[in-house]
């Protein structure tokens, strides 16, 4: 945004601090709209007075101006569902935080039977991998027109619709993409793509329906101009795909085009090309090779571009070692690295444990909690977890940085009152602090246990090892 | 099916790749700065340094490269349905664009708005120190050829700002002990282990290793706690059997390693190998000492903070009095997934400070990028939880892993990389090679997906 002090927002201000926005003054709302943790729109009496007066609105409308995103923020799909792709500021994470994740919509084809394509839909939708307390999902779908026969692709952009999924449909033919936008334009999908041959019909199709569109064109003069163009016609919301050509120069072209883009719009401020870039790792699928080969492919431009400003993506395959890595690599791009990812400290029951049931340690690095956490649950152990305050930071980091020390367990011990919860005087500790163990015990009085480094194989451990032999 | 051992592979990586720190102290008679010396304007300098930079030949071993990348299932092992399928002749025609009537009733423009993107030009005052690992005869030494590290000037495979002289490099783990290693792993050096000088050449003759990295973890108290007179007799070997640069790696005891690592550097006077590594809690004087001494270049390894990195890299700087141009820096390497992110931002920091002109923090990276088979994701057999969607075999998974946390972490200026799964190691080169404008070519038609089925 181009505001870089809360000062400049808060003149913008009733200055009122009627707390109406939620926050104590209008000071602080207006360093919360710095840091984008609130919105314009959140300020009441603001948006009321625009309404009546129109020396108001205009305020109101250029405080929107000054603190909107450097790159736009286009919203796909509805609901509770719908995406947004852009709204970056920066760079490079650190200097900030990049805030929306790169969308990452999968592939359905028209000439596929409906069996075929209920299957696919059905992997996409029920996708799931449990990471750090949540679990991570797929967020949409991208149709191909292949049959080039409006009709069918209509009948598949509804049966695909009916996933309830953001979705970008595929067809040059604007003829195809007029009659499955007559079937799911009130879905807001973002239509791709206008090129330089049919950018006029798609301008209009982006006008008639409401709908985001992506431009595509390898050469950013004709990027540009067809952005301009169709800004200048009225439309806001645009995805550029300056062209993913998955191999040798080609690739290296196209690495070349999207950092421009993103530095054009960033260091120099056009807003011209201030767009979400959209990325097609599906292009890996032309290559020669076989199938490991292409979907290998696909996994690395996609992570060359989670990294470097793909602000939405298009995959071919949703196979495990296309889907996995890319989408943790994308969660791990897009964490805010101004919050350590950690959970509060404090003892934790698990499966309702009684007084013989064994004293678990942990840290407070969410990563490491959530592991820990579902770890003991999906092997049904009864126990007791600690979370130390080890600042966010996992065991093997923590016990080397001074971060997980005996003194702390011992804090944590008597803060939880654990031992009037349990009979015995045994806890388990993380393998990977097993030189903690001494200076636990000669601390705490408690009898040290150590555990596994993983505490995947904590069920095999307690086997063994629980209850302890006396 | 044999089980592996998760614990004995952690164990092993911590030996020589992973943290084995005690509680650092750090003297404060340092002044610490962040994100470049921006007190100081280096732009003036920059015209010093505009100096023509010598392009490498870099294809060497690209053609292995591609050759792997063209067959990975077979690498893998993988059977059916992966067989490598008979390359198709284009496959569907392209689809007809019939035009559509002109939309008269809206005013709405008729040509296109002309307008230029001019690509932005990034410059940076600063620039990376270049290290050459190896010694030919001519300086002294017996390699058949060096490898230069670092020398950039612009960010990580930004051609199009600055040339970048030197693409990163790859070298393969070699253990002076049998380890416990993750199966996808394991299979590719079954018939070599215990022989690091067979070890050692399979990597480069092989695997494509540019060179290679002896760990000698047996010297480790804790371990068969091998005299270092008796261990570096390992390398010696090693220096017979390749004629590639190499690194020599200690046990990460911090008591034991600045010993091991000052009998390598003697046995290896004159052939400018890596001594890994040096850190804050260590005699890294001795180190730095021996490489001076007998022409070495020390890796300086911090865990995940800017601030320490920047403290030990003074210390070898000011105090050992280290060349600059014999420091190599690994700030430490997180498994996609397992705290990458820290690892990439912290390179990425360290990497802009240094071109911005952070004379402290200028020099090439190295990443243990083998520590990503310590993430569940890359070695289990399946996710532990019901709940998540099947992960899928096993042996798809693991080298994709360390190819992503490689991949990443290159674009935050990586130089040199620490592997080990033979397909990784290709499949980065070809990344390599093709970020550097190395590679020529590409598809016919990089929009036939749009039309056809792929």
């Amino acid at each position: 945004m181009k505001v870089k002090s809360p000062l400049e927002v808060y003149n913008f201000l009733p200055r009122t601090n009627c707390k109406e926005c939620g926050y104590d003054t209008c000071m602080s709302f207006a360093s919360h709209i710095l840091d984008r943790s609130a919105k314009v729109y959140d300020c009441k009496p603001l948006v009321r007075d625009a309404e009546k007066d129109p020396k108001v609105k205009e305020k109101l409308e250029k405080l929107i101006e000054i603190t909107s995103p450097e790159i736009a923020e286009v919203i796909v799909g509805i609901g509770d569902k719908a995406l947004k792709i852009g709204g970056e500021e920066v760079l490079h994470r650190h200097e900030l935080t990049f805030f929306n994740p790169t969308a990452f919509f999968f592939d359905v084809w028209d000439t596929l039977d409906d069996k075929k394509i209920e299957e696919r839909c059905k992997r996409v939708v029920e996708y799931k991998k449990f990471y750090v307390g949540k679990f991570l999902t797929l967020d949409g779908f991208a149709v191909r027109c292949i049959s080039n026969d409006p009709k069918r692709f209509r009948e598949v952009a509804k049966k695909v619709a009916s996933y309830g999924k953001p979705m970008v449909l595929i067809a040059l033919n604007p003829e195809c993409m007029r009659a499955a936008l007559e079937e799911v334009a009130n879905q807001r999908p973002l239509i791709y793509a206008a090129t330089e041959g049919n950018w006029k019909e798609f301008m209009k199709l982006a006008l008639d329906y409401k709908v985001p569109v992506a431009i595509r064109a390898k050469d950013l003069n004709v990027l540009k101009s067809i952005a301009v163009t169709f800004k200048s016609a009225g439309i806001k919301d645009i995805v550029l795909d300056p062209v993913t050509e998955p191999l040798g120069e080609g690739l290296q072209g196209t690495f070349e085009r999207v950092i421009q883009l993103r530095r054009k719009a960033i260091l120099d401020g056009d807003k011209d090309v201030a767009y979400p870039i959209l990325i097609t790792p599906i292009s890996a699928w032309l290559i020669e090779g076989d199938e490991v080969t292409k979907a290998y492919w696909e996994a690395v431009i996609a992570g060359m571009f989670i990294v470097k400003y793909g602000d939405a993506m298009i995959f071919h395959s949703i196979d495990q070692h296309v889907v996995m890595p890319t989408l943790t690599l994308r969660f791990n791009i897009y964490t805010d690295p101004r919050t350590p990812v950690q959970v509060a400290a404090g003892l934790r029951e698990i499966n309702n444990p009684g007084p013989d049931d064994p004293v678990f340690l942990t840290t407070n690095f969410a990563l490491t909690y959530y592991t820990v956490e579902n770890d003991l649950n999906s092997a049904k152990i009864k126990g007791w977890l600690l979370v130390v305050n080890t600042e966010g930071i996992g065991v093997e980091a923590s016990v080397a940085g001074g971060k997980l020390t005996a003194s702390k367990v011992k804090e944590i011990i008597e803060q939880t009152k654990i031992a009037e919860k349990v009979k015995h005087r045994y806890l388990v500790i993380p393998g990977l602090a097993a030189r903690l163990q001494g200076s636990i015990e000669d601390e705490t009085g408690w009898k040290v246990l150590v555990g596994p480094i993983d505490s995947g194989r904590i069920k095999g451990w307690m086997e063994k090892n629980w209850p302890p032999k006396k | 099916m044999a089980k592996y051992k998760l614990e004995d592979l952690l164990e092993l990586l911590k030996n020589y790749n992973v943290e084995r720190l005690e509680d650092v102290k750090i003297e404060g008679d340092l002044e610490i700065e962040i994100e470049g010396s921006s007190g100081v304007d280096l732009s003036s300098l920059t015209a010093l340094y505009t100096l023509l930079n010598e392009f490498r030949n870099f294809f060497y071993h690209t053609n292995m490269a591609l050759n792997y990348l063209q067959r990975i299932s077979t690498m893998l092992g993988v059977p059916a349905p992966f067989q490598p399928a008979p390359m198709a002749p284009a496959v569907a025609p392209a689809a007809p664009q019939p035009v559509v009537p002109a939309v008269p009733e809206l005013k709405l423009p008729e040509k296109l708005i002309e307008a230029k993107f001019e690509p932005p030009k990034v410059e940076y005052p600063g620039y990376i120190e270049e290290v050459v690992l190896g010694a030919t005869k001519a300086d002294g030494g017996t390699r058949d050829y060096v490898v230069k590290l670092g020398g950039e000037r612009s960010l990580a495979f930004y051609i199009f700002d600055k040339p970048q002289p030197n693409l990163p490099k790859i070298a393969i783990d070699v253990f002076d002990r049998p380890p416990s290693l993750a199966k996808a792993v394991k299979v590719h050096y079954e018939d070599v282990v215990g022989s690091p000088p067979e070890w050692a050449k399979k990597c480069v003759k092989k695997f494509g290793a540019d060179m290679v990295t002896i760990h000698l973890v047996s010297t480790d108290p804790l371990l068969e706690n091998t005299p270092a007179s008796e261990a570096v007799k390992v390398v010696e070997d090693v220096l017979q059997a390749v004629k590639c640069p190499i690194i020599i790696g200690g046990s990460g005891n911090k008591d034991k390693d600045p010993e091991v690592l000052e009998k390598a550097a003697e046995v290896c006077e004159g052939e400018r190998v890596m001594l890994a590594s040096a850190t804050l809690d260590m005699d890294w004087e001795r180190i730095c000492n021996a490489a001076k001494k007998y022409g070495h270049v020390v890796l300086s390894w911090t865990q995940m903070d800017i601030n320490n990195q920047k403290t030990l890299n003074r210390y070898l700087l000011k105090r050992a009095q280290m060349p600059r141009n014999s420091i190599v820096m690994d700030p430490t390497t997180a498994a996609l997934g397992y705290g990458l992110d820290y690892a990439f931002t912290n390179m990425e920091r360290i990497r802009i400070s240094g071109l911005k002109g952070d004379t402290d923090l200028n020099f090439p990276i190295s990443s243990g990028t083998t520590n990503a088979w310590g993430a569940r994701e890359a070695w289990m057999t399946e996710s532990p939880l019901d709940v998540d969607t099947p992960w899928g075999p096993r042996e798809l998974r693991g080298p994709i892993w360390e190819i992503i946390t490689g991949l990443t972490l290159s674009l935050a200026g990586v130089d040199v990389f620490m592997m080990m799964h033979p397909l990784a190691v290709a499949v980065l080169k070809e990344i390599f090679n093709t970020l550097g404008g190395k590679t020529k070519g590409g598809v016919a038609d990089a929009g036939k997906w749009i039309t056809a089925e792929v």
